[in-house]
């Protein structure tokens, strides 16, 4: 193996072209979304009481249980550790010092329709590519055939700002909407699946969630009813030193399909700031989710000074026969990511498949992954993971598959694939695999490797210049989950990819 | 930090049924250091995430649990017939009346006991070493707890290259034996030796042994753990490799109650090879953990773990490996396979197999599989008129082959594949 130079410190080997490093080196300069919004907004006193949980429950006008249900899990919270296992570093989190809720001091009247919303918040989302105007679609999706609509929940700090397509999607019975207007309009519906999932006893991230939780989107998708749109939440976070604490519930009845995405920014700042959403999804008898997510908060620049800490909880629960979910995330953004999407696969021939692109980059640490509960008998899962270090970032997947004595006749396969850029880095691969049956047939493999020299010696003996090859090989290592995105999703993603490992990207 | 107060508990119970470890000489101060190290980190619990699948209380007790000795004498000793300089103990004491002479040309061998109480000692730089360092990052008390509290074992130096193998042969007796052996094989550069451990030691066995390879020696090492059904064991093999020096150790276990193998091993200098590979077969009441830990801290060196089991009326399998791969250790060629076959739907098989790298130009796989043995075999095994039975036990022997094959010595290998044949045709499924 030659090493061909070094670029600030970095030897740069055959296979891993120049330019890619200085590309990847350079990501953290190049995050699009790092501006602000100047505009007026009304905090919450600063830290964490019983006082502003009761504030936040004022303030989405609340009713009585839920308050109760919010200063539960506060007590509760209370008494529990912050859990230090996953193999991230980061300096004790002052949970006093932040705000817990921060909206436009515009949206102190909630306004009636799009057309009354600050035309300033507006244009912070016109100006991330989100169409709030119905008629606007996604960037890139435009001169199809049949135009492509995505309604969008766009939520801005603690607060909704609007939500799209309401009357359309109302026709077709299906309920898109933030979860505090959920909790006023549709009260049963929420006090029946809230916290059904994610109990707010579940960890110490979801718990503090379950105290403070401000928006997040409620999707309700009626028996037999195939969702006429994809539906999709952005999430923003604006305001300095304030945490996001976003709740999504979605519940799909028998039958039902729904296909949701998710997205997030947050600008650039020195200090770091927490974010810690619970994400729960009810899927009954014969139903079918697909939860998207790009995620790419703020990362922190270089030195790894600022960048979000995202302490995330996301489950779906299979309960009804052969339900079926599927989780796809591409994750580039985060200072700190910790994050498993799981699946409990409840119902008998339930399905649960995971589907991960994690890039870290500069001083990033992501450790993320899934869990796969087989309950149910003849359950399937699949876990594809694709796990890409450079620079002084520590990548890691972490996951569980369970077979349970019940699960008879289950199945899962996993891949966990980690590609390092550069020798600073770390990518490291923690599974669990705990199998109570013997019908079940569970197999797990996982490779780390660099560029692997074979393949590009193959695309170049069949003429390719050294960057092609290498495009071609980085491109198949994030195939599998690239093509499991929607194609709205799989755009910005590929988008995104590419920013990380430009020069490989042909 | 200080202990929680059950924890403490617990050690002082534990310390109170164990003999001073009175005495002078080198060993005497190693022993006290090996206690401190265990004050301070006390003894495990099923709460730590290193004992998750496997309860550590009837190791933890102050007094072996009762295991009625085991008759065996339907299986002739295995390693009898082969030219080796044998060492006896009973009940984890050393029978000199049963033992060969100990000596041999390009080794010294001496008693722990003997060789401790002297003022200089080579195993001063062995004893409690590896062991100290195999505490970082995960604490492992029982380990700290024998080289504190050994109470036998022997100190083997090769100087050359061994003519024939040492054979350490455990004899179990007494119903409530508490055997705590440490052993300690230094090979000094390009020295060989073949060792060979047999038999069931005790109703419950803490032993450790630490292996110095040197550069471009070889140590080889091949253990049966036998057919008793109620001992309980916790053994730990710490081995530092030179640049171009190997290892192997294979391992077969068949039965015991209880057995917690740990292997921990550093790949110190460029080009080192480990091999390590086990073979289990439980059934019935029967816990068996592998509990692995490779570190490659040098250039171009190449691990190898291979771990199968065949579980059978409610026996659980436990695997936690892990590889881990400092910087710098460029070109490590790390490969980890585990797999378990499930004869029936009590047994369990619990994984944790773990990869942490910090070098990119490496190339590391592992692999974990589990589930029943292979149906569509089966019946074309049974449709070329072999019985069910006899076709199980072939496909079983043919999951265990990969394992076996890590035994370089082909009659060694041979005598383990015959004696799993005859343990397949003992033991049967009932579900």
């Amino acid at each position: 193996m030659t090493m061909l130079e070094t670029v600030d410190g970095t030897e740069v080997r055959e296979g891993v072209d120049r330019e890619t490093i200085e590309t990847v080196q350079a990501m953290a300069g190049k995050y699009k979304y790092g501006w602000e919004t100047d505009i007026e907004m009304d905090y919450a006193p600063k830290g964490l009481n019983e006082d502003i949980v009761r504030l936040i429950s004022q303030k989405n006008g609340e009713p009585e249980w839920l308050l109760d249900w919010r200063l539960a899990a506060y007590r509760r919270w209370l008494k529990m550790e912050e859990p230090r296992w996953a193999m991230v570093n980061y300096p004790d989190i002052d949970y006093q010092d932040q705000f817990y809720y921060a909206t436009p001091k515009s949206m102190a009247k909630k306004p009636k329709s799009l057309d009354e919303v600050d035309p300033k918040l507006l244009a912070t989302y016109a100006k991330l590519g989100i169409p709030l105007k119905e008629q606007m679609l996604l960037a890139g999706v435009e001169g199809e055939a049949e135009p492509r609509r995505v309604a969008v929940d766009a939520v801005f700090d603690s607060v909704s700002v609007g939500t799209t397509f309401k009357a359309e999607l109302a026709k077709a019975g299906v309920i898109f909407c933030s979860i505090s207007e959920a909790v006023r309009e549709h009260p049963d519906l929420v006090k029946q699946y809230l916290g059904s999932v994610v109990p707010p006893t579940d960890n110490f991230f979801a718990t503090l969630n379950s105290a403070v939780f401000s928006d997040g989107s409620f999707v309700y998708i009626p028996k037999g009813t195939r969702c006429p749109m994809e539906l999709s939440t952005y999430f923003r976070i604006n305001a300095e030193n304030t945490g996001q604490f976003e709740r999504t519930l979605i519940v799909c009845d028998e039958g039902a399909y729904v296909s949701y995405l998710e997205g997030c920014t947050a600008p650039k700042r020195d200090t770091n700031q927490l974010h810690a959403a619970v994400v729960e999804i009810v899927i009954l008898k014969d139903a079918e989710v697909k939860y998207s997510t790009v995620q790419n908060w703020y990362p922190g620049d270089e030195n790894g000074v600022g960048g979000i800490y995202n302490f995330v909880t996301k489950r779906a629960d299979c309960r009804g026969d052969r339900a079926k979910v599927m989780w796809t995330q591409v994750e580039t953004g985060s200072a700190i990511t910790w994050k498993y999407p799981s699946c409990i696969l409840r119902g008998d021939d339930s399905q649960g498949e995971f589907y991960s692109i994690a890039i870290a980059n500069n001083a990033q640490q992501a450790d993320t992954g899934t869990k796969m509960i087989h309950l149910g008998k003849r359950t399937k899962s699949r876990i594809v993971s694709k796990g890409i270090s450079a620079g002084r970032a520590q990548n890691t997947y972490r996951g569980l598959v369970s077979m349970h004595p019940k699960a008879k006749d289950s199945r899962n396969y996993t891949q966990c694939d980690s590609l390092l850029i550069g020798d600073k880095c770390g990518a490291h691969t923690v599974p669990y695999i705990e199998v109570r049956n013997n019908s079940s047939r569970v197999e797990h493999e996982a490779t780390t490797s660099k560029v692997d020299d074979d393949q590009l010696f193959y695309c170049r003996s069949r003429g390719m210049d050294e960057e092609e090859a290498v495009a071609l090989v980085v491109n198949g290592f994030c195939k599998e989950v690239l093509q499991a995105l929607p194609m709205e999703f799989a755009m910005e993603a590929q988008s995104l990819v590419a920013i990380s490992l430009e020069g490989s990207v042909g | 930090m200080a202990l929680p107060k059950a924890r403490e508990d617990a050690l002082a119970a534990r310390l109170q049924a164990l003999p001073v470890a009175a005495g002078k000489g080198w060993l005497a101060a190693v022993r006290a250091e090996a206690l401190a190290r265990l004050t301070a980190m006390g003894l495990p619990a099923r709460r730590d995430e290193y004992w998750r699948y496997t309860d550590p209380a009837s190791l933890n007790a102050p007094e072996a649990p009762v295991a009625h000795s085991f008759d065996a004498s339907d299986e002739s000793e295995p390693f009898d017939g082969m030219d080796r300089l044998k060492i006896v103990f009973v009940d984890g004491v050393f029978d000199p009346a049963a033992s060969d002479d100990l000596t041999l040309s390009g080794v010294t061998i001496e008693r722990l006991a003997e060789a401790g109480s002297k003022d200089i000692h080579w195993a001063q730089g062995l004893y409690g070493v590896l062991e100290t360092r195999g505490q970082d990052p995960v604490a492992r008390p029982f380990a700290a707890l024998n080289s504190a509290f050994a109470t036998d074992g022997v100190l083997i130096h090769v100087t050359g290259k061994a003519t024939k193998p040492v054979s350490l042969v455990y004899v179990h007796e007494s119903e409530v034996s508490d055997a705590i052996l440490h052993h300690c094989v230094k090979l000094d550069p390009g020295a060989s030796l073949t060792l060979l451990e047999n038999g069931p030691a005790a109703a419950r066995l803490n032993k450790v042994m630490e292996v110095e390879v040197a550069d471009g020696a070889s140590f080889h090492h091949i253990r049966l753990q036998g057919r008793d059904h109620e001992r309980r064991a916790v053994t730990h093999l710490f081995a530092r490799l030179g640049a171009r020096s190997e290892l192997r150790s294979f391992t077969l276990t068949a039965n015991g109650r209880l057995t917690r193998n740990e292997s921990v091993l550093e790949l110190a200098g460029a080009e080192g090879r480990a091999h390590l590979a086990g073979a289990t077969v439980g059934d019935g009441e029967f816990h068996h953990d592998d509990t692995v830990f490779v570190t490659h801290a040098a250039e171009a060196c190449e691990s190898r773990q291979v771990y199968k089991k065949v579980l059978m009326n409610g026996a659980v399998g436990v695997f936690q490996g892990k590889i881990l791969v400092k910087p710098g250790a460029q070109k490590t060629d790390g490969y980890q396979i585990s797999q378990s076959l499930l004869l029936d739907e009590d047994s369990q098989f619990l994984a944790k197999p773990e990869l942490e790298i910090y070098a990119d130009d490496v190339k590391c796989s592992h692999g974990s599989t589990s589930g029943a043995i292979d149906e569509v075999a089966l019946f074309y095994l049974q449709s070329r008129g072999v019985p069910r039975r006899t076709a199980q036990a072939l496909l079983v022997l043919a999951f265990l082959a990969e394992a076996i094959q890590e035994v370089a010595d082909e009659d060694i290998a041979e005598n383990i594949h015959a004696r799993l044949e005859r343990w397949l045709a003992r033991h049967g499924s009932k579900g």
